[in-house]
């Protein structure tokens, strides 16, 4: 019953086993008719970085801003560090927070923005000032403090943020989209800094994302969403390597989806023949999709015989290939197949030593244990 | 999809989150109430009062008092006469008599043909049923008993009338042809005046935007000037020009200034800057690359200007159209001033109110004056609510191109526009310093000396001036705050959807309509608030009330361009949002507060509408004495006075200018990269 576990708390527990800090429990969020969630439980542990992850609408924003208390869940609890505050305004609650916008004040300083959350607090004027130098050298803008933010670049700006968000010490640190509106380039060189920011401070983080790439590289556990349910959590390699449904096996990286039947003995049969595949959990008879990553897919030349009955190996044409830079995108034909084309990617080596090109024939070989099962999108078990 | 089926999509029941409210919620959702009870108390509940007055009638019934009268002995007799009787039997009182309003009185002497307040007769009088009232002296009797009274006391015996609720008014007023004439001349008047000063608008503000003719800054400089002026000013002017001894009387052939033309003229005068910001607007958004198309299609220039310049202005133009059309309609200096024997809405409410007292009649045609009103109004903002889309990130503005011809007949149209404006500021600076026109045109500032006329004196100039700072000071601080509250007030969203009706009403109702309706609330007695009638408070909280649609307008659009997420981060950093507001908000929307406030000010200067009715002799205003020395005859101090508003408000402008730049040096240095 692998596809129903995601809404047990089997999945949502933390993979390792550190301290509970933040707890979410059957939230739903209502707008009017329209449910943006619905019963997400979710844990999360003292010092983790977790993504949630999901298409436009999914909710996973509205789950971050019912966390940070901005728009309030219609039902259900959230705990952060054992205590209730699923009621509290968000000046009652103890978090950092940095948006897409950025959203400095224009007409303050860079060191005025860092140092707005630090007044009022009985701090003196001294300590301030030594604690807004702390936190541009801390995010790398050691001279900027004299600047306004209209005067720094993006990602400076940015980083701007993030140190007004953690000036404070908060124990949960939440990111909404924060890398959406800069350029690759930036983008990646900042996701590797907040990441190590994150490490060193050790600040429990939530971070909100379309960006499968952002997750996979910056989160120690993702959350994928969709349609405001949670559909499945774990850590980057588990979500890639063993999605638990067809949607996080799309929507993280890429799949290909053959139309297929299991066998009696739990196999796959694609057209005539039958595929040894990774576990499942359906019965003989059922209507399912085989699927397989285009990076799993192993090339062999021309007339290359397995030894074993059990490896997975076809013969198919080569139909197109496209250069991808460090990879070839192949695309194969097999009357097994129908209409449908298998996606393979294989490495510059790889062409080169099996001398593949358009329109020749070659084996290749789908591996057992990356060969998967999902329930078939049309006709639902 | 497989996990879908397994969710529920249904919550289950029990109670929602209660939100527990943060100290600045409780402060900024009490912040929003007090204000939306200010514009309760200063607009709906006045308006409300003026609405069942108009529906209000008051009429003597006789037949509900009986009286009886003695001999000379002082004996009665016990016979008893209804009031019904006794006019029957005397005549007395008409049937038109007998209709009143909420101040009539009627005596009771003459029913009784003998009657001499030195006989010694005594007379009984009482209500004969519940409800009924008389006074004796400034004494109310509404009890069922007999009064005895001699003849001295006798004759201060006045009866009230009862009042009655229903629609009479209306029919006494839609069967008096002298009072529903008016509708037909207003409605005249202002399609008239809208259609010239929207197409005298259009061709100035097409000059400006689409030609390459120089002097463009002196020309948008010169139809800005009207704004400066109360509107009776250009009526003065034209009076000038060409009353029955003005210098071009011989241009109307024989027609009158006095009435329907010189209406016209007038309000193309003070409309046209209004017209002109509008479209100027529109068509400064449009996109170039739909003229590059055009231009690469072969299109001919006429059918460009057809199917890409007009479409792109059209909101601006319907948006024109109605502003101005209700700027006409609601506009009463100016026909006050010139419109003679020529009767229009406004007017007619000053007339009744003012010249006959009939405060019913009044509201009857503020009611009738606030329909065509609301229309105009409601299609504005229907058609502004659909420009919003038109300009794209990726337009491109579109930059005109020299073209000598048109470029000069562009100059030569928009000087005789302007020639036209500064010619009637002129005439009136002209004859405000001349002694006597048009026989001693020799100059001096007799004129000036305000304290030997009518209307006040200097004192209504410093009044005014006193008036507008207030306005502008109180008006933009309730405004601003008050936009603030309704735009970044978290949830709430019946009290924030009321406000916004709150805040837009205004707009559409006319100065004199709000004028009057401040009279039936603040001047009734049992109103707590009674006191501040007839000081300068209810001048400026009538004034602020007037113009606080587009303050509010302002104010919103400032605040719509500041992040939304500025007060989620304040609140995450544990910092109140008055400190978010006083640091970051204020700060940035500096230049739209001052845009409030200059516009407040210059409006408060020139209004004359609303606060005709409110002004008291300790605060006579400058605009209400050009209006009241023109009506006593002093025309030449009227024009005097009129331009002394002018140059205050000129000079209110330049300061802002000046302040406005100042400041920005100083606190806006983040927005230079």
């Amino acid at each position: 019953m692998k596809h129903y576990d995601v809404r047990t708390s089997a999945v949502t527990q933390p993979a390792d086993s550190g301290k509970l800090y933040l707890s979410i429990e059957n939230l739903w969020k209502a707008f009017g008719s329209f449910m943006a969630l619905k019963d997400i439980s979710l844990t999360i542990n003292e010092g983790e970085f977790v993504c949630f992850l999901g298409p436009s609408g999914c909710g996973k924003t509205t789950l971050l801003r019912a966390i940070a208390g901005l728009d309030l869940q219609t039902k259900g609890t959230v705990k952060q560090a054992g205590k209730d505050i699923s009621n509290l305004p968000p000046s009652e609650r103890d978090f950092g927070i940095v948006f897409q916008s950025y959203a400095l004040f224009p007409n303050l300083t860079i060191e005025k923005n860092i140092a707005f959350g630090l007044e009022n607090a009985g701090r003196s004027k001294s300590e301030i000032t030594a604690r807004v130098t702390e936190l541009l050298n801390l995010v790398s803008l050691p001279d900027q403090g004299k600047k306004y933010p209209a005067q720094l670049s993006g990602g400076q700006q940015q980083r701007i943020a993030l140190a007004r968000a953690i000036a404070t010490n908060p124990g949960l640190l939440l990111l909404d989209e924060p890398l959406s509106a800069l350029d690759a380039k930036v983008r990646v060189h900042l996701r590797h800094e907040i990441k190590e920011l994150q490490r060193k401070l050790g600040v429990t983080t939530v971070m909100v994302t379309h960006d499968q790439e952002e997750a996979l590289s910056m989160a120690d556990r993702i959350v994928v969403m969709n349609h405001g349910v949670i559909e499945q959590v774990g850590a980057p390699t588990e979500i890639y390597r063993e999605p638990s449904s067809l949607f996080v096996a799309d929507f993280i990286g890429e799949m290909n989806q053959i139309k297929s039947r299991v066998a009696d003995d739990g196999s796959l049969s694609i057209g005539e023949k039958t595929f040894a595949c990774h576990e499942h959990s359906f019965r003989g008879g059922d209507a399912v999709v085989a699927a397989i990553r285009p990076e799993d897919v192993i090339p062999h030349e021309v007339g290359y015989q397995p030894g074993d009955e059990n490896r997975n190996c076809i013969e198919v044409l080569l139909h197109e290939m496209e250069f991808l830079g460090s990879f070839w995108r192949c695309r194969l034909q097999n009357d097994l197949f129908g209409g449908t084309e298998l996606f393979a990617d294989f490495s510059i080596n790889a062409v080169r030593r099996l001398d593949l090109g358009e329109g020749k024939n070659m084996v290749i070989e789908l591996p057992v244990d990356r060969l998967m099962a999902f329930e078939s999108p049309e006709a639902p078990a | 999809m497989s996990v879908l089926d397994t969710t529920p999509d249904t919550m289950p029941a029990g109670p929602e989150i209660k939100p527990k409210l943060s100290r600045d919620d409780i402060i900024m959702r009490g912040g929003m109430i007090v204000i939306a009870l200010y514009l309760l108390i200063t607009l709906a509940f006045p308006l409300w009062a003026m609405l069942s007055k108009s529906f209000s009638t008051y009429q003597f019934d006789l037949s509900q008092y009986e009286f009886q009268i003695s001999d000379d002995a002082g004996v009665f007799d016990g016979a008893i006469l209804t009031g019904a009787e006794l006019n029957a039997r005397t005549n007395v009182y008409e049937a038109s008599d007998l209709a009143g309003s909420s101040d009539s009185r009627l005596g009771v002497t003459k029913f009784f043909p003998d009657f001499s307040f030195r006989s010694p007769v005594h007379y009984k009088i009482r209500n004969s049923v519940e409800g009924g009232r008389f006074l004796v002296g400034s004494k109310l009797y509404n009890t069922l008993d007999w009064l005895e009274l001699d003849s001295n006391t006798f004759r201060r015996v006045q009866l009230r009338p009862v009042k009655s609720t229903g629609i009479s008014n209306f029919v006494s007023y839609f069967s008096t042809p002298a009072l529903f004439n008016s509708i037909k001349n207003s409605l005249l008047i202002a399609a008239i005046s809208t259609v010239i000063t929207v197409s005298l608008a259009f061709w100035f503000a097409y000059a400006l935007n689409r030609s390459c003719m120089r002097f463009k800054g002196v020309f948008r400089l010169i139809a800005m000037m009207p704004i400066l002026v109360p509107s009776l000013l250009p009526g003065i002017a034209l009076v000038y020009l060409f009353g029955n001894q003005g210098m071009l009387k011989g241009l109307l052939f024989g027609a009158s200034i006095y009435g329907p033309i010189g209406i016209v003229i007038g309000s193309v005068f003070f409309t046209f800057p209004h017209a002109f910001l509008i479209i100027s607007t529109a068509l400064a958004i449009s996109d170039s690359r739909l003229y590059e198309a055009a231009t690469s299609l072969r299109s001919t220039p006429w059918r460009t200007f057809w199917t890409v310049t007009v479409p792109g202005a059209r909101y601006g133009l319907i948006s024109a159209t109605f502003v101005v059309f209700n700027l006409v309609i609601t506009d009463f200096g100016l026909p006050k001033v010139i419109g003679g024997q020529f009767n229009v809405l406004a007017v007619d409410i000053y007339k009744q109110v003012i010249g006959q007292q009939n405060f019913e009649m009044g509201a009857v045609v503020s009611v009738v004056l606030v329909v065509p009103a609301i229309l105009a109004f409601a299609i504005d903002r229907l058609v502004q609510s659909k420009q919003v889309a038109l300009l794209s990130a990726r337009s491109v503005p579109y930059a005109p191109s020299p073209n000598t011809r048109t470029d000069r007949i562009f100059l030569v149209y928009s000087s005789l526009v302007a020639l036209f404006i500064v010619g009637l500021l002129a005439v009136c600076q002209f004859a405000a310093l001349v002694k006597f026109w048009p026989y001693d045109l020799s100059l001096s500032l007799n004129n000036y000396q305000f304290d030997k006329m009518d209307g006040g004196g200097w004192g209504s100039y410093f009044n005014s001036i006193e008036l507008a700072l207030l306005t502008a000071v109180i008006g933009t601080s309730v405004v601003f705050f008050g936009a603030y509250l309704v735009e970044k007030t978290n949830g709430f969203p019946v009290g924030r959807s009321l406000f916004q009706m709150f805040a837009m009403l205004p707009m559409a109702i006319p100065g004199m309509v709000l004028g009057l309706a401040y009279i039936f609330f603040f001047n009734s007695p049992s109103n707590p608030l009674n006191f501040v009638y007839g000081t300068m408070a209810i001048l400026v909280i009538c004034t602020v009330t007037h113009f606080y649609t587009v303050s509010h307008l302002t104010a919103v659009t400032a605040l719509k361009q500041m992040d939304r997420e500025f007060e989620a981060v304040s609140s995450s950093l544990k910092q109140p949002t008055m400190k978010l507001f006083a640091r970051v908000t204020v700060p940035v929307c500096l230049p739209a507060i001052l845009d409030i406030s200059i516009y407040l000010f210059v409006n408060a200067m020139t209004t004359v509408s609303a606060v005709v009715f409110l002004y008291s002799p300790k605060t006579t205003l400058a605009s209400i004495a050009v209006l009241n020395m023109d009506d006593a005859g002093d025309i030449a101090p009227a024009a005097a006075m009129g331009m002394m508003i002018f140059y205050t408000n000129a000079a209110a402008r330049i300061l802002h200018l000046i302040a406005s730049k100042g400041i920005l040096k100083r606190t806006q240095a983040w927005r230079t990269r």
